[in-house]
């Protein structure tokens, strides 16, 4: 009878799904407490009015519903948290360029590397994760100040040249070392993890067609990494857009980002809607900019493939 | 001259030989096989043609330039990979364009060059696929396509027809011959499918532990083999093995263990005593049962030997032997007989099935006797 057959595979499957749902209500349980929830009560928060001793105002006052735009229209009015963003945006972006460039090629030493050196090598890619992240910032104030062997020889070279000495430590530069420093693993690990699958046979196979060393990597090996480059530059960006501890401790006062205008709007000021305002407009920037970064990749990959012909 | 000259070629790796002292000229418009079994070293002969791995020794000549100084991406040679090496990134089309775009073909040709290389290949209207939107056969022939399109002088193809199945492989190889004939290319093939080898090739050179054993047309090597390991790994064949007991007139003579006086036609001037072999294909040797039974099969009535009771007779131009059917086996167009003789020697015979739907000439236990002509082995000393 075909009715039993059909029934017993829809039981079966029915119970499949059900089993799909017990091994995944656990992380969704977590999610929706520590992530949909909190998320939505910074929303809310976005739009209510901060109380007289910091916090929130009640939600109900005189019984009305205590609900505006304030927040919103004061971080479009005064242009200088667009301009804190913006220079957030850019050092994010800086950071990604100089992780690429300095991962790209310990990458792929490690991937070509012979198999049994590859573990370690990764392991000293992740030693620093070790020890703690506050304590390696702090190391960087001990690296670059202004008694240590590096700020003596930069300063050495410059007055070479009857140049005022400078500052390394509390500069922007500082601030952007370790940031580079701090999420170079995380562009080194997607980008070997992309660079150890290929296949050697298809760069063989480019060089026995006529392509010297910079054309393989420029047609073959670049193109077909660019998953790990997208995978390692969301890593990298995301984080390094919120991040305050390291202004907080290596930067000047000129180098508040974000981040650290996100923290005292919490912490120090008080006004948790106009922080809570500033962290949706960050979510909703690195969503966006992500989103952007994919839907460009994805349409040069495609062009690059099937343009090949026009673009020779 | 010839195009491509192999001279006394060596590659060692550590204590292993795997190319030893190997010689072989290429002519122009030559399709020539390496065959050989299982690391005998014809990849590492192609990969030294190709320029991916060096020579110890020798060198590689290629109209009469000594290629060793110049890298893989300026030998005007092609490569086509077992695993095809298709760049999985670029369209059919990009793929064939590829070796135009490097030698700095000017962008307005690329079009016209890469939809002749789709034609030659049979891919018409399949050059915005992707090599994952590709059977196996396609992506073969996309790997073929992007070799030839820049006309190369020599073409290598290793084992290319290896991944796919028998009846892809056959339809293949003959459109490789066709495509070499229509293209002029020279073409270095790699085997370890003796039929393959056989049915393709112009010449074929036979290796074994990095050496050649024979170098000939396809012809020659299956019925002229000139050593017992060539006999062997081409084709199904007897080797009769013992001393020799006479040479002369162009006929030598053996005591071939477990069977007797052999003699086979054979120029070679050997001394007498020396141990020799006799090739025998299973195909030359006619097969009749030995009575002379009203309705006897018999396989080739007309040349039916006079038999002696000791197994042997001795008609001036043939070799008769007597024995059993031990074993049969149908394989369709033909069936093999395993006959035993008296003294042990096992030799394999082929019967075609052809007649009327005859598939069975003898059953198991069946008293035979075997006949072939002087010229119908061949002698290795
Ligand atoms: N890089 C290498 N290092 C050490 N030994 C090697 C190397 N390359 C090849 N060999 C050895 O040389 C021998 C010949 O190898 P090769 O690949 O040329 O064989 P082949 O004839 O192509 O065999 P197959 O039909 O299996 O492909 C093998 O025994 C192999 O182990
Ligand atoms: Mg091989």
């Amino acid at each position: 009878m075909p009715g039993t057959s059909s029934h017993s595979a829809m039981t079966s499957r029915s119970s499949e799904r059900f089993g799909k749902w017990l091994v995944s209500a656990p992380p969704l349980v977590y999610l929706l407490f520590f992530f949909a929830i909190p998320s939505l009560i910074m929303v809310l928060a976005s739009f209510r009015t901060p109380g007289e001793f910091g916090g929130l105002s009640p939600l109900v006052e005189d019984g009305r519903l205590d609900l505006n735009l304030d927040s919103y229209v004061r971080f479009f009015t005064e242009s200088v948290y667009a301009q804190i963003f913006v220079k957030s945006v850019w050092y994010a972006l800086l950071t990604t360029l100089f992780c690429l460039l300095l991962a790209y090629p310990l990458a792929a030493l490690i991937a070509r590397s012979p198999k049994k050196y590859r573990d370690l090598l990764l392991l000293l890619v992740i030693l620093p994760f070790w020890s703690n992240f506050l304590i390696r910032i702090y190391a960087w104030m001990i690296i670059l100040g202004p008694n240590a062997a590096m700020a003596r020889a930069v300063n050495g070279v410059l007055s070479w040249f009857g140049h005022e000495p400078v500052a390394l430590l509390f500069s922007s530069f500082a601030v952007l070392v370790c940031l580079v420093y701090v999420h170079l693993p995380f562009m080194v690990l997607p980008l070997y993890a992309n660079l150890e699958k290929h296949d050697q046979a298809l760069l063989d196979a480019a060089q026995d067609l006529g392509a010297n060393g910079w054309q393989r990597f420029r047609r073959i090996t670049f193109p077909l990494s660019l998953p790990g480059v997208y995978a390692g530059a969301a890593l990298v960006f995301i984080p390094a857009l919120g991040i305050f501890a390291i202004p907080d401790i290596l930067g000047g006062p000129e180098d508040s980002l974000i981040g650290n205008i996100i923290k005292q709007q919490f912490l120090e000021t008080r006004d948790w809607p106009f922080g809570s305002v500033l962290s949706i407009v960050l979510t909703v920037a690195a969503l966006v900019l992500a989103g952007l970064a994919a839907w460009v990749g994805r349409s040069q990959l495609g062009t690059r493939s099937s343009g090949a012909l026009s673009r020779a | 001259m010839a195009l491509l000259e192999i001279q006394n070629v060596s590659r060692r790796f550590g204590d292993f030989t795997a190319v030893d002292q190997v010689s072989i000229a290429i002519e122009a418009g030559e399709f020539f096989t390496l065959l050989g079994p299982s690391g005998c070293g014809k990849t590492t002969l192609l990969r030294m043609i190709a320029g991916f791995d060096l020579p110890d020794d020798g060198r590689i000549l290629l109209n009469g330039e000594d290629l060793a100084d110049r890298p893989p991406e300026q030998r005007p040679v092609r490569t086509v990979f077992q695993s095809y090496a298709l760049f999985p990134h670029m369209s059919v089309e990009g793929n064939i364009a590829f070796p135009l775009q490097m030698a700095k073909t000017p962008a307005a040709e690329v079009p016209a060059k890469v939809q002749a290389a789709l034609e030659d290949v049979r891919l018409i209207g399949f050059g915005k696929r992707y090599p994952h939107e590709l059977s196996g056969g396609q992506k073969q022939r996309v790997a073929i396509g992007r070799a030839l399109v820049t006309h190369p002088a020599v073409l290598l193809l290793d084992e290319p027809l290896a991944a796919l199945d028998a009846k892809l492989r056959e339809e293949m190889q003959i459109e490789l011959i066709n495509l070499q004939k229509e293209v002029g290319i020279t073409f270095v093939y790699v085997t370890h499918d003796q039929t393959e080898a056989l049915a393709l090739s112009h010449r074929i050179a036979v290796m074994n532990k990095g050496r050649v054993e024979q170098l000939d047309q396809p012809a020659k090597i299956y019925s002229f083999p000139t050593s017992r390991f060539v006999a062997d790994f081409i084709g199904k064949c007897n080797l009769l093995e013992g001393p020799v007991t006479a040479s002369g007139n162009g006929v030598v003579t053996i005591d071939a263990e477990g069977l007797g006086p052999v003699r086979v036609a054979s120029s070679a001037a050997v001394t007498g005593g020396k141990s020799g072999a006799i090739a025998l294909r299973p195909e030359k040797i006619r097969v009749a049962t030995s009575t002379s039974a009203v309705g006897a099969t018999i396989a080739e009535p007309d040349r039916r030997p006079e038999a002696k009771p000791d197994g042997r007779s001795d008609t001036e131009s043939n070799n008769h032997f007597r024995g059993t059917v031990t074993d049969h086996l149908y394989l369709g167009d033909v069936t093999v007989y395993i006959v035993s003789t008296p003294q042990g020697c096992k030799l394999e015979t082929l019967l075609a099935n052809s007649g009327a739907g005859r598939t069975k000439f003898f059953e198991v236990g069946d008293a035979v006797e075997m006949s072939w002509s002087v010229d119908a082995g061949h002698f290795i000393s």
